[in-house]
């Protein structure tokens, strides 16, 4: 057992693969000599040398493309992209190319990539380097996407995106990079479109991803201290999304509650919230709430994101309205 | 006040026409057994796209088809030229290229027609053309991604050490996309095995190239900013062509890095479906339909004394396949409904949820 930083995690994640399996390669801006803006890769340049860690031009677009164009010809890169609102500029590849070309080839072609990102805010970076775009992601149909909350999930599902024959979009989540968690001893392999409860609680259910999930547990301690006890779900995995966690804790708790720091309008609770229409109706017992960041851009001032991304007292306040008899 | 765009004079670019003189490339280098085969790869070509055009006429092909009438040369003076193992990556215009590989016209049409025995079951249709069995990574129909994904092949390829070179066809228009010039120095960067291959048919859809664009040769001018050679190559003769891509094909896979070459030609039709091409210029057709790359090479085998009835023996066994892959086309089933739903995963099905 050692304890490790989220960053850390990452690079341990991808170096598990790399030992493994020679036909892993990471390509990325920076992520060689520097160990990655992040230092999500530090150390794996002199670990693994400059065939298999490399430092590509600011070419977005040629970077998925050559690791497209890689992974559909016998190997499994992984592309990291610095920020995540830097997908807007190679989209197409994402959207027309990676997720498509399996399904209009009849299943000659595949694809299997991990393209990892730094996603999400509370960094004060700012409208254009702070975004969550998890929902993006999640609405295109032939990507995987993966958002992991702590360092031992960032290495098992690490390995599982680079073990998976589809491409998979790797949310790492920015204002994480520097917490820590304890990460078991050898190689850690975990399973996509797998949710994890945190806590079990029998009042409601609390379903949250990346930053969230630790306010979310917040609140719920916080909550149990007024006698509200709320189970919380780490989704982790966006696509495939495990609803049968939801719906079954959703079954013995009778109300539902997203936390989600993407912007309100087509969020990926909302997504839950029809799912919980379809095929949980008869469990609810009162209306289902969505705590998100408002349908805006984030602002950069400290107060102002603050003010925008739920926070602890904004989940517990929520939470805790919603429930009063 | 004179505003910049009110003089910018669409259309009044100078006309570029063909070379004048089709015997140029009678003393290549080239033995008569390549020469026959790329005939009749022209021939192909020539034979399927007619078909293709009078199948869509008759409503049989929907939605949209890029013809590549009168770009035969490109396509057969590459496909000749290529390795069994190296990949071809094609643009929506990209029928050709993928006869070119060996794929057979059946499975092509069947797939133009939207039919179960086609190419790609029907899931892809006339644009995304792709046979993996055949080196054709696939046809792509956003302009410049796959010059992208083409490195990432030829990445691949350098890393394995196969000694496979990517091959990447693409249009005049698509030089000036960005993904172009990213994919440009990518490619230099890491002296990657791929050949691009810039068909200059001088139009985007409707606009000409000249109107819109900063240099007069669209991709050469480009090359040099990436420390490449500027090549342009007659793009109607075969045997030009063909000389070309071997020496391009050469220097990439000896680890040179890429190579990019203009093939100067121009589409006889129209950009897509039945588009006619009302913007050509006068006398800019009639040029180059006296060009036609199947004129000029169907003279330069007579020249080099092949019979004229051995030529025609030729043309009528492309025929006769042609016809057999239309009925075979036509005859095929509708795909299965079941087949909108496999394949969005690498396990076969669709499934997002639990
Ligand atoms: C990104 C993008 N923009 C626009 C289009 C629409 N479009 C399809 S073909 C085409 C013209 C391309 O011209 P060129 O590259 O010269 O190829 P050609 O069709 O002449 O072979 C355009 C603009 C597209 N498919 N993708
Ligand atoms: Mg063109």
């Amino acid at each position: 057992m050692a304890i490790l930083t989220y960053r850390e995690a990452v690079a341990r994640g991808i170096a598990q693969e790399m030992e493994r399996d020679d036909s892993v390669v990471l390509i990325g801006e920076d992520v060689a000599g520097a160990g990655g803006v992040f230092k999500t890769s530090a150390g794996l340049l002199e670990r693994f040398g400059p065939e298999r860690v490399i430092d590509t031009p600011i070419a977005e677009q040629a970077i998925l493309g050559a690791a497209m164009g890689a992974a559909m010809t016998g190997l499994r890169p992984i592309a990291e992209i610095m920020f995540s609102d830097f997908f807007a500029v190679c989209w197409d590849l994402v959207v027309n190319e990676m997720a498509k070309t399996r399904y209009m080839t009849n299943g000659q072609v595949t694809i299997p990539l991990v393209v990892k990102s730094g996603n999400g805010g509370s960094l004060r970076f700012g409208a254009q380097h702070s975004q969550s775009i998890e929902n993006w992601a999640m609405a295109v149909p032939g990507i995987k996407v993966v958002a992991p909350s702590t360092p031992e999930d960032v290495v098992g599902l690490m390995a599982a995106a680079v073990r998976s024959d589809d491409p998979v979009l790797f949310f790492e989540h920015k204002g994480l990079y520097s917490s820590k968690g304890e990460v078991p001893d050898g190689p850690i392999v975990d399973e996509l479109g797998t949710a994890r409860v945190r806590r079990p609680g029998k009042d409601a259910t609390v379903v949250a991803l990346g930053l969230m999930v630790s306010r979310a547990l917040a609140a719920a301690e916080q909550l149990a201290e007024r006698g509200i006890d709320c189970e919380v779900i780490d989704l982790r995995s966006l696509v495939p999304l495990d609803a049968a966690t939801v719906l079954e804790s959703l079954g013995r708790t009778g109300r539902l509650f997203t936390v989600e720091e993407n912007p309100r309008m087509l969020g990926w609770g909302s997504e839950l919230v029809a799912i919980a229409g379809d095929d949980g109706f008869w469990d609810l017992d009162g209306p289902i709430v969505r705590i998100t960041t408002p349908h805006i851009p984030l602002a950069s001032a400290d107060s102002l994101e603050d003010l925008m991304i739920p926070s602890v007292d904004r989940i517990r306040d929520e939470i805790e309205q919603a429930l009063k008899p | 006040m004179n505003l910049p765009l009110s003089n910018h004079a669409y259309g009044e670019h100078a006309l570029v026409l063909p070379p004048d003189d089709p015997t140029s490339h009678d003393d290549a280098d080239i033995s008569m057994e390549t020469r026959l085969r790329m005939y009749r790869m022209l021939q192909e070509m020539r034979q399927f796209e007619k078909r293709a055009y009078d199948l869509f006429m008759q409503q049989l092909v929907k939605g949209t088809t890029h013809l590549s009438l009168g770009m035969e040369a490109v396509a057969a003076g590459f496909g000749a030229a290529m390795d069994t193992d190296d990949y071809t990556f094609a643009t929506y215009r990209g029928h050709a290229h993928t006869l070119a590989r060996g794929v057979p016209m059946e499975g092509v049409l069947a797939e133009l027609l939207g039919r179960a025995n086609g190419l790609l079951g029907g899931k892809g249709g006339s644009m995304h053309l792709t046979s993996v069995e055949h080196k054709v990574m696939g046809s792509y129909a956003i302009i410049g991604a796959h010059l992208t994904i083409a490195n990432g092949a030829a990445w691949s390829a350098q890393y394995r050490r196969s000694g496979q070179v990517a091959v990447c066809f693409f249009g005049d228009g698509t030089t000036n996309i960005g993904a172009f010039h990213e994919a440009l120095n990518y490619a230099a960067v890491f002296k990657l095995p791929v050949v691009f291959v810039c068909e200059n048919n001088q139009y985007m859809e409707y606009t000409a190239i000249g109107d819109i664009t900063a240099v007069r040769r669209p991709a050469a001018d480009r090359a040099p900013a990436y420390g490449l050679e500027p090549i342009v190559v007659d793009g109607n003769d075969a045997d030009a062509v063909h000389l070309v891509a071997a020496e391009a094909l050469a220097h990439a896979r000896s680890g040179k890095g890429p190579v990019m070459v203009e093939a100067l030609t121009y589409r006889h039709g129209g950009h897509s479906r039945a588009d006619p091409g009302k913007y050509k210029p006068p006398g800019e057709l009639e040029a180059w339909l006296a060009y036609d790359p199947i004129k000029v090479y169907r003279g330069r085998l007579e020249r080099l004394g092949v019979a004229a009835a051995d030529i025609d023996a030729i043309n009528a066994e492309v025929a006769a396949a042609v016809d057999e892959a239309t009925e075979a086309a036509k005859n095929g089933p509708l795909p299965d409904p079941r087949a909108a739903f496999t394949d969005v995963w690498a396990d076969g099905g669709h499934q997002w949820r639990s």
